[in-house]
């Protein structure tokens, strides 16, 4: 098979601590090694990319992705999605389960399968229902499923509503060491909502969603997952207090990791002045003061990962009233343009910890070989172009939808390849 | 009373009278952006066009070949009944479209149906809808007038607009007046609108009731709240009594009507606590026996009538000022469909 050549880009790759000028050699699918290439014996090589001023890294994984496939083919496809991924800079996606059906039985995990391995565009991770048939009444068949190769578990969309039935899913789930990602969220507080509760929800007349409604769950949660020993991963954390408990708990030692999308440490409520479905997502868009808590949780680790919570609706769905339009914004063809410009020009993170919470935890917490340029590993890699400008134009987007708030928007940072076990899957015209 | 009543006033001295300059909205969608200035137009605006109808109760002929299109989602007798007469006083054709009746049910989506209203020729539509920010989408998406008549708990401008009319028709000047808006501020439309309103033309707004329906939340804009309406009633110039809002809640928010009554129905001993000339408004509908005792609302100070009337002169006022307005701006393709 092929070899390549990537040569003279900035490779960040924190799980070998490396951040520095250097080559990167693959060869039939697999990493050979980062180094210069000028002091040991290279071959043949078949395709040389020059990344001179590029940033180089093992390939991004977004582990909060809804594919939409199969049932709501009108929003996204698994092929669509993952053409999104890869346009974005994502070598590998975890799909949600609440879809039509839900991934709740071997067959439809096979189903997702075939579909990505036919469309042959970058790694879909598969994620199991927590409940069959995402009721919230009793277990999927959760062992099946991970034979079939289900990597975590999750009702997200709801929340597992029954205190008892998620202490069961902890208690099984610990058997395979699999996480479950949480949509924390008490609908009792949240009913009839459709922005964060506030000073703008109340001047706009809307009915708003407290941030206890998610502080609440997370708070039950964790309380689960310490007496169980469960594997806890909450989903889209959207609050201060939240950062604030999750937080708390690590140093308490209860097995629980975390995830922030890009919308919520870059938007906030005043964005629904305009009564724009496009900035109606859950949880919602908060305060400045949260935003600022999940810098302070992604900068210190309290977050360990960024997903953007992928959500496509066709452009008439959200073309509706704001209490009848879908929760839920794109994410994937955004995110490393927000990171870079929210998180690395601003300097609240550098290179390292970008790449430690866009690749590397995500492959911790699902348990999947990647997220890493040791030699050996499979050859996912994402170059990005630190520096470059460019205007977001969702027409232009490979998704199906074009439900983002960003459209129109200036960003620095932009994938300008995206390579699959060593083979170039994306480039940008 | 006739239904066709006579044409009074001869169009061109009225029309003349009336005010296009100081106007430069398309849409009336809340009174949250409109300036001190703009709202004064309107209400002296309202104020001619009572005069020239006859205290609301003649037509005339000012916008005679425009078409109004009220589009209400929502139930409402008043408000449309309002909007309809105002309109057909100024000589305006007007086509009712409720959402029951509409190929709503069929599917079609509400902006749909607005722009095929629109291409059918018509000049403004009056949305009411129970989403806020609705009128504010189908603004974005139609070239004619936009009025809202209410928008979920969002804003109902006329309604604010016709409180203070009826207020300054009382009062006077509104600077340095309190206002207390008493009742179910959390889910009033009627509220926010006269928030706005008030406070641009300077006068002091507290909002009453119980921590359920009145947020902290609004001290963050600069004003006051109270939860006891017998504390604040001896500062009060004005009581705006809003309605329980029971179609709007989930779990009540207080213990039972009596309770509620008992704590912040203005009744007969709490009129004689407060400032003797006392101005009392209330948007209706009215429960009497929950915001106010039958005896207050028919009471001299009670300016529940006044205000349906002036709800008629604001209506006309903002409909001349967003149809006539657009006429007088020599829109050929707005004279092609009229003529058509």
């Amino acid at each position: 098979m092929a070899s390549m050549l990537i040569r003279g880009g900035r490779v960040v790759d924190p799980s070998q601590g490396i951040d520095r000028i250097d080559d990167l050699l693959i060869r039939d699918g697999l990493v050979v090694a980062v180094g210069q290439t000028g002091s040991q014996p290279l071959g043949k090589v078949d395709e040389t990319i020059d990344a001179e001023g590029l940033v180089v890294t093992p390939g991004l994984i977004d582990m909060h992705v809804h594919l939409r496939e199969p049932g709501r083919e009108e929003d996204e496809t698994i092929e669509t999605g993952t053409r999104a991924a890869l346009a974005g800079g994502f070598t590998s996606v975890a799909c949600i389960p609440n879809t039509e059906p839900p991934i709740d039985t071997q067959a439809n995990v096979e189903f997702i399968r075939q579909k990505a391995a036919r469309a042959d565009t970058c790694n879909v991770f598969v994620v199991g229902c927590v409940s069959r048939d995402r009721a919230g009444k009793e277990l999927a068949e959760i062992g099946q499923l991970v034979e079939a190769g289900a990597v975590a578990f999750s009702d997200d969309g709801s929340p597992v509503y029954d205190a008892e039935l998620m202490r069961r899913a902890f208690e099984y789930c610990r058997m395979f060491d699999k996480p479950i990602l949480a949509h924390e969220e008490v609908l009792e507080l949240s009913r009839g909502g459709v922005m964060h509760e506030g000073l703008v929800s109340l001047s706009l007349g809307l009915k708003g969603m407290p941030a206890a409604a998610e502080e609440v769950m997370i708070g039950r949660d964790l309380a689960l997952a310490e007496v169980t020993g469960g594997r806890l991963h909450v989903m889209h954390v959207s609050t201060a207090h939240g950062v604030e408990l999750i937080r708390q708990a690590k140093a308490r030692g209860i097995r629980v990791t975390a995830e922030a999308c890009p919308h919520h440490f870059t938007l906030t409520d005043e964005c629904l002045r305009g009564f724009d479905s496009n900035f109606k997502m859950s949880p919602p868009l908060r305060t400045a003061a949260d935003v600022e808590g999940i810098l302070a949780g992604l900068a210190d680790g309290t977050i360990d990962c960024i997903a953007t919570d992928h959500a496509p609706h066709a452009p008439e769905k959200k073309l509706l009233e704001l209490d009848r339009a879908p929760f839920g914004i794109l994410g994937l063809e955004t995110a490393v343009g927000l990171c870079v410009t929210r998180l690395i020009e601003t300097g609240r993170i550098d290179w390292l910890r970008f790449v430690a919470a866009a690749s590397q935890l995500p492959a911790e917490i699902l348990g999947v070989n990647r997220g890493t340029l040791r030699p050996g590993s499979v050859a996912d890699v994402t170059l990005i172009d630190p520096g470059l400008k460019w205007q977001v134009d969702a027409t232009r987007f490979a998704s199906k939808s074009i439900n983002s708030p960003f459209d129109g928007w200036t960003l620095t940072g932009r994938t300008v390849a995206t390579i699959v076990a060593g083979r170039v899957k994306y480039r940008l015209q | 009373m006739s239904n066709q009543p006579a044409v009074t006033a001869a169009p061109g001295p009225l029309r003349s009278r009336l005010p296009t300059a100081g106007w430069s909205h398309r849409n009336l969608l809340d009174l949250e952006e409109l300036s001190a200035e703009e709202i004064s137009l309107i209400l002296d605006t309202a104020v001619l066009c009572k005069e020239a109808t006859d205290g609301c109760r003649r037509k005339i002929d000012v916008l005679a070949g425009s078409a109004v299109v009220n589009l209400f989602f929502e139930n409402s007798t008043r408000t449309k009944t309002s909007f309809s007469l105002a309109a057909r006083r100024l000589g305006a054709d007007v086509i009712d479209f409720s959402a029951s009746t509409s190929s709503l049910s069929k599917g079609e989506s509400f902006i749909d149906t607005a722009k095929n209203l629109e291409a059918m020729g018509i000049d403004a539509v009056v949305v009411r809808h129970a989403t806020p920010g609705t009128p504010h989408l189908l603004a974005g998406h139609l070239d004619v007038g936009v009025i809202n008549a209410g928008d979920g708990p969002h804003a109902h401008p006329t309604q604010g607009l016709l409180d203070i009319l009826s207020i300054r028709e009382r009062l006077g000047d509104l600077r340095g007046l309190t206002v207390g808006l008493v009742g179910d501020i959390a889910h009033s439309r009627t509220a926010r609108s006269n928030l706005w309103g008030l406070t641009k033309l300077g006068a002091k707004v507290i909002l009453c009731g119980p921590p359920t329906l009145v947020s902290d939340r609004w001290r963050e804009l600069g004003v006051e709240i109270s939860h006891d309406l017998d504390a604040i009633l001896p500062r009060c110039d004005v009581l705006n009594l809003l309605r329980i809002q029971f179609e709007r809640q989930h779990t009540s928010p207080f213990p039972s009507v009596r309770e509620y009554a008992h704590l912040y129905a203005m009744n007969r001993d709490r009129l004689r606590r407060a400032k003797p000339d006392l101005v009392i408004l209330a948007p209706g509908p009215i429960n009497r026996g929950v915001e106010v005792t039958a005896d207050v609302a028919d009471c001299p100070q009670s300016l529940i009538l006044d205000q349906v009337t002036n709800g008629l002169a604001v209506r006309m006022a903002v409909l001349w000022l967003i149809c006539g307005g657009r006429q007088q701006a020599a829109d050929p393709a707005a004279d092609r469909r009229r003529i058509v």
